[in-house]
């Protein structure tokens, strides 16, 4: 045993070994992410969704992903070759990379390092790159006003959910994924913190261009944005990128306002299923509502999206995190305080 | 390796296999699948009309206007973080000068608002 904890040899194969344990059932649970999604649809609009392949067209992802894998790959010739091929890469290697830091369970996080929620941020703000070399290497015009107006959007609810996380560090006093769990065990922050639960939900929507804030993609006005030019392995890594986005936001909001893998009220009952299960079903609970949400709004206007973001968002966070900071302090129920 | 960055060293492993899975995926869809581009194929969409013009003229000075202001609330955003882990070591003169700190943007803040550097219509 000690093989594969002294030398570094030992020590990369168990890595790759822990690795491949996350990203495996991370790329299964988004295969079925996008038949669920259809078939919640399909339910929401009384129709039956994919039956066909398979018992329930349960094999339904594997089907689509082999139809991509024979599509041809159309490179447009006006476009910058090696950046268009790049760009879908880019999208879906950083939604895979966030999860090394991601904790399922009491120090079960892969790289536990003591920056973890910095760590996220900032691999969700690298996001936006793939979109915009997506959308300029095309060199299409729709692409081009995609990767615009989605980079725009991006930005913008980037810096609400940039307070949100600051005003559950207030209330944690690390940055360490691991700590920001167990310092919930007597609460969860969606309680007290419940109006920022509900902007980060939302920006997280706008953040994972999801509808109703799907206006880079938005089919019937820009038809598909900034993939407008892509076909076959490449388009599906977007589709995987996206999707893969969407479950690290679901579990992003598990950390920081449903408890992560801890069970509700710490009582008996409940604590008898282990945290990793618990952790995987507040995920599918807040995947089921991204999927609820964009089977019951209609798209919102771009004017209406930006104001909402930079005119409603934005001070009511400030505003918010200033008030928790004030209360903290006045309280002294501030965090590790000496 | 110094502890330190052991913690990081996961973070190579999956961005190594990140890589790995994209390029074979993207690699092994070119090699399979056929491959037979001809002029209208490879043309910009545009909805059956043929391309004219290039893609990459002016646009919209707002999108920077908005890249601006995120860079100014992003900063601000950074100095929260250290900001909100020490607050019960710096105690309530570091509450204060953050305050102070988050009053001057915010006045810069309205007088954007005021401008209409925030309106899409």
């Amino acid at each position: 045993m000690s093989f594969f904890f002294d030398n570094p040899l030992g020590i990369t194969i168990l890595t790759v070994a822990e690795a491949l344990a996350i990203i495996v059932p991370v790329l299964i649970m988004m295969a079925y992410l996008t038949y669920a999604e259809r078939k919640v649809l399909a339910a929401i609009q009384l129709r039956k969704g994919p039956n066909v392949v398979g018992p329930f067209g349960l094999w339904q992802p594997f089907a689509d992903a082999i139809k991509m894998m024979m599509k041809e790959t159309v490179v447009p010739a006006g476009s910058n070759k090696m950046l268009f091929l790049l760009a879908p890469m880019l999208t879906f290697g950083l939604a895979v990379i966030a999860w090394a830091v991601i904790p399922v369970n009491d120090g079960w996080a892969i790289a536990n390092i003591n920056v973890g929620i910095l760590y996220l941020f900032a691999i969700s703000s690298l996001g936006v790159y793939g979109i915009i070399i997506a959308g300029w290497a095309s060199n299409s015009k729709y692409a081009f006003l995609g990767a615009m107006r989605s980079a725009a959007q991006m930005v913008s609810y980037e810096v609400s959910i940039g307070f949100v996380m600051v005003c559950v560090l207030l209330c944690v006093g690390s940055l360490n994924l691991n700590d920001i769990v167990l310092a919930q065990q007597r609460v969860w922050f969606c309680l007290p913190l419940f109006p920022m639960f509900v902007v980060f939900f939302i920006s997280g929507l706008a953040e994972t261009n999801r509808a109703p804030f799907d206006l880079p993609e938005g089919e019937s006005e820009i038809v598909a944005g900034f993939f407008v030019e892509y076909s076959s392995m490449a388009f599906a890594l977007f589709f995987l990128g996206e999707y893969t986005n969407m479950i690290l936001m679901s579990a992003m909001t598990s950390i920081l306002f449903l408890g992560g893998w801890l069970a509700p009220f710490g009582v008996e009952p409940f604590t008898w299923i282990p945290g990793p299960i618990w952790f995987i079903g507040k995920i599918v609970v807040v995947l089921f509502f991204f999927i609820w949400v964009r089977g019951t709004f209609p798209r919102y206007r771009y004017d209406q999206l930006m104001r909402l973001g930079w005119k409603v968002f934005l001070p009511l966070s400030l505003l918010w995190l200033v008030l928790t900071a004030g209360a903290l302090m006045l309280f002294g129920w501030l965090p590790n305080a000496a | 390796m110094a502890p330190l960055l052991a913690n990081y060293f996961p973070i190579l492993v999956f961005l190594v296999i990140a890589g790995v899975i994209a390029v074979a995926m993207v690699g092994a869809s070119l090699i399979v699948a056929r491959q037979k581009p001809y002029p209208e194929k490879v043309s910009a969409y545009e909805c059956g009309f043929e391309a004219f013009g290039d893609a990459r003229h002016r646009f919209d000075v707002r999108f920077y206007l908005v890249a601006i202001l995120f860079i100014i609330f992003d900063l601000e955003v950074a100095f929260l973080f250290p900001w909100a882990v020490s607050l019960a070591s710096i105690g309530v003169f570091g509450f204060l000068s953050m305050l102070g700190f988050l009053a001057v943007l915010t006045v810069g803040f309205i007088y954007e608002w005021n401008k209409g550097a925030l309106e899409w219509e």
